[in-house]
Parts: structure tokens; sequence; C-alpha cells
């Protein structure tokens, strides 16, 4: 695989681990499928509390430290937004 | 003075809770004041800054042991232990978590030695539960912000020196470190308390209060979504404990007072009926403190299960705190209606701790969507 397929796949595996939190974590009782571009605060797919769940998950998960100027509520409302911050954090820790 | 190792801030923490806390806990209550002495004696000895990392001067205590230690003040004194809950889990947790550097260099010396006290300004009037819709502003300005406002029961603000505010500017919610000093600060105490009557309630009035711009917590919109809520969650935490030091604390009135007081000719520990009362406390105080050590394990872990754990551990122990204290209150019959025991102030700070850091009733909420989401079949 070229060095651009490798990045894909491993932009596909991110998603897919924060996709699988994010729908194990929505409110139970919704019907509404998950699409990577949803804001999953503003459709109501989690409350904001999740937010902190989502952080430590990511650092965790990535082994990744989020630095203080990306922790804003926009960065962590969708699986894409999501995926690009953690892409771009694992590309600058090498 | 250098930072105490956790094993010696405990062990005084013992001494000191039933030495003095105790006994003076219901002079406490009835006064409305905790002493200057009593905090002083508190911060010299490390427990206020006891899980601030020894970076900043703290003790660096880790969750399980901070659940005791929140466990052996709650259990002498309610109003005392709100001052861990206020200052060490909702002010100085959250900062060493999510603050700047520059913010904690600047403050957390000063808070884990207790030279300063914070205290946490999120309530109003009208935002209570649904804390976002707080109302208090702030406005960019040239080298900074500043904030108008007015925030409403909040703990200690009477004596702090450090507020930790919550303000919005269009639904924007953002955190400010505001120190008590700055123009446009003014607190004006609140009484009338059916519990932690000695915690220096006040409301918090902000008038053109002008914050440099590195007291911004977090960043701009991180307000509710990371700051609040890791310090609810911090502060959930001390409650779950609380719950269990209240729980405690009643069981053993009403073991006390069962096996003296005698009725019908016997200990009244002897009616099967008290026995009831006395084994449910019992399981339940026990059930109580395995529910928070599990949390407190779940967090040394930083797990992502760890907000669930002290939800359920919340919820379960301040509704125990409440029940146990309710019947050492029906064991100890008219002394238990009476200030000269202390059964009556337990049953009144218990019923505390279901309304502060996240209602029952939101704590129910939440804890039936995890039962949902982990127990509903899937097919």
């Amino acid at each position: 695989m070229n060095s651009e397929a490798v990045e894909q796949d491993g932009a596909a595996g991110i998603a897919a681990d924060i996709r699988g939190f994010v729908r194990a974590n929505m409110t139970a009782l919704t019907t509404a499928e998950l699409r990577d571009e949803d804001n999953i605060f503003e459709k109501g797919f989690v409350t904001s509390i999740f937010a902190m769940q989502l952080l430590v998950f990511i650092e965790s998960t990535f082994d990744v430290t989020v630095p203080d100027d990306h922790i804003t509520l926009r960065n962590f409302s969708s699986v894409e937004l999501m995926t690009g911050m953690v892409a771009k954090l694992k590309a600058a820790t090498g | 003075m250098s930072a105490r190792r956790p094993a010696e801030v405990l062990d005084w923490a013992r001494a000191f809770a039933e030495e003095e806390l105790a006994p003076s806990a219901g002079e406490f209550d009835r006064t409305g004041q905790l002493p200057g002495s009593v905090i002083r004696q508190l911060a010299d000895a490390g427990v206020l800054g006891a899980v601030v990392p020894p970076r900043w001067g703290g003790a660096g205590m880790d969750a399980l042991d901070y659940g005791e230690l929140t466990e052996v003040v709650g259990k002498a004194c309610s109003s005392t232990r709100a001052l861990l809950t206020v200052h060490t889990s909702l002010v100085c947790e959250t900062l060493v978590e999510r603050a700047s550097d520059r913010i904690k260099d600047k403050y957390l010396p000063d808070l884990a030695s207790g030279r300063r006290i914070g205290c946490f300004a999120l309530s109003e009037a009208d935002a209570g539960s649904d804390a976002a819709s707080v109302t208090t502003s702030y406005t960019r300005q040239r080298d900074g912000f500043v904030l108008n406002g007015r925030k409403k029961w909040i703990s200690f603000a009477g004596i702090a020196d450090l507020f930790l505010v919550f303000a919005t500017d269009n639904g924007v919610l953002s955190a400010f470190l505001v120190d008590r000093d700055t123009p446009g600060v003014r607190t004006a105490p609140m009484t009338g308390f059916l519990g932690n009557r000695a915690t220096h309630i006040a409301e918090v009035v902000l008038t053109d209060v002008a914050v440099p711009e590195e007291n911004l917590v977090g960043r701009i919109g991180a307000g509710f979504g990371f700051i609040a809520n890791t310090a609810l969650f911090h502060g959930r935490y001390s409650i779950a404990w609380a719950g269990v030091a209240i729980a405690q604390a009643a069981l053993e009135e009403m073991c006390t007072y069962a096996t003296r007081r005698e009725q019908f000719g016997v200990q009244i520990g002897a009616h099967q009926l008290v026995q009831k009362m006395v084994a449910d406390a019992v399981t339940n105080v026990d059930a109580a403190r395995e529910l928070c050590r599990q949390a407190g394990r779940a967090r040394a872990e930083r797990s992502v299960e760890a907000v669930m754990r002290t939800n359920i551990a919340k919820y379960f122990s301040s509704t125990i705190a409440q029940q146990v204290t309710s019947d050492a209150v029906q064991v100890l019959g008219g002394n238990g209606c009476w200030d000269q025991y202390p059964a009556e102030r337990l049953f009144r700070e218990a019923k505390i701790l279901e309304i502060i850091e996240g209602t029952s009733q939101l704590q129910q909420v939440m804890i039936a969507d995890h039962g949902y989401k982990t127990f509903a079949r899937k097919s």
C-alpha cells in the first residue's frame, strides 16, 4: 500500500472506533441512524455530558493527548470532526 | 510547607475528625460558621490539597484514598466535608484536569496549600438542574472579558478567595477564574437552609467584572461540556462518599442507642422491628461504600465507565443516606428529633445530597438510559 492508502486505512479505523463508541452510548430510545457528519449533540443522540467521556475515550484509545486549544464542543460534535482531529494529532506525534 | 504523603493526610484526618470535628459539628451547624481555625488546620495538614499532584504542592492522593478521606471527614461534619467537595473536588480537581499550565502554576499552589479557598459558581435563580441555561454574561474586551450577573446558593462564596464562574455569551458557555478582590465582585450571605448550614453559602454578584484573558478556563465554549461536567463528575464522586459518611454516622447513632435504651423492660434493639431498620442500614451502608469504591477504581483507571459508576454510586448512597438517617431518627424517637443528639442534623444533611451535584431524578434518567443500552436484548 502507498502512504496515502495507509493513511486512509488509518482514518477509516479511527472513524470506525469512534462511530462504535458513539453508537454504544447514544440515547437508548433513539431510532435515528448515526451518520459521520451528524452533529451528535444537536441531533440529541447524546447530551453534552458525553463530551467529557468522548475526550477520555479518544485519549485512551488512540494514545493521544488532546491539547487544550482542541477541547471545544465543536471538535467533538461529529464522528467526522473527531476522526479528523485524531488523525491530525497522531500525524503530529509521528 | 512541603506536601504531605497521602497516608499522612489520611491518618491526620482520622484523628482530627474524631477529636475535633465530630464534637463541634453541632455547634458549627447552630452558628452557621465553619471557623477559620478549622479551615487553617485542614489546609496545613494537606487535606484541602489532597488530590492535587505534588508538582503544585498537593498530596497526589488517588481516588480511593480520597473517597476514604471524604468519608472520614463527612462522618464527623457535613459542612467540613462540603469544603472538600467544593474546594478540592469541584475546583482543584477541575483545574488540574482542564486548566492551562499557566492557570495551574498561578493558582494551584495557593489552592493546594489552602492559602486561598476556591468555590464553584454555576447555579443561578433560574439555572439549577438545567445548568446550561445560566444568564450571567461575558463579553470580550481588548485584553480579556467583562462579566455581569448573579450566582445563587454558592457554598463557601462567603469566604472564598477565588470563584470558578460560568457565564454565557449568546449561548456559548465559558468558565472563568475570578479573584474576590476584583472590582465589581460582591457576595451576599444566604441563610435559613435545611443543611450545609456552616458552608458560608452566599450569592455572588458580578457587576462589570474585568477578567484577564489568561483566567479563561479551557477554551471559549468549553464551559459546560468540558469544564462544568468535569467539575460535576468530581463533585458527584465526593457526594457519593458523603452519603456513605452520613449513613455510617447515623448507623452508629442508631446501634448505640438501640443497645442502651430500654422500653418494655428490654433494650429497644431486642425488638424485631428495630432490628429490621438496623439490618437494612448495615446492608445499605456496606453496599453504598462498595459502589463508591467501584466508582473509585474506574476513576483511577480513567475508564469511560467511571461517569456511570459515579452516577450510580451517588444516586444509591444519597438515597440510602436519607433512609438510614430517617430510621436513625425513628430509633432515637424523641431524642432523634432533638438537636442535642446528632440524628436530626444527619437527617437534614442527608436530604441535601439527593439534590446537589445532580438530583436523584436526573441520575435516574441517566441510569435508566444506561440500563436500556446495557440490558435490553438485541434481536
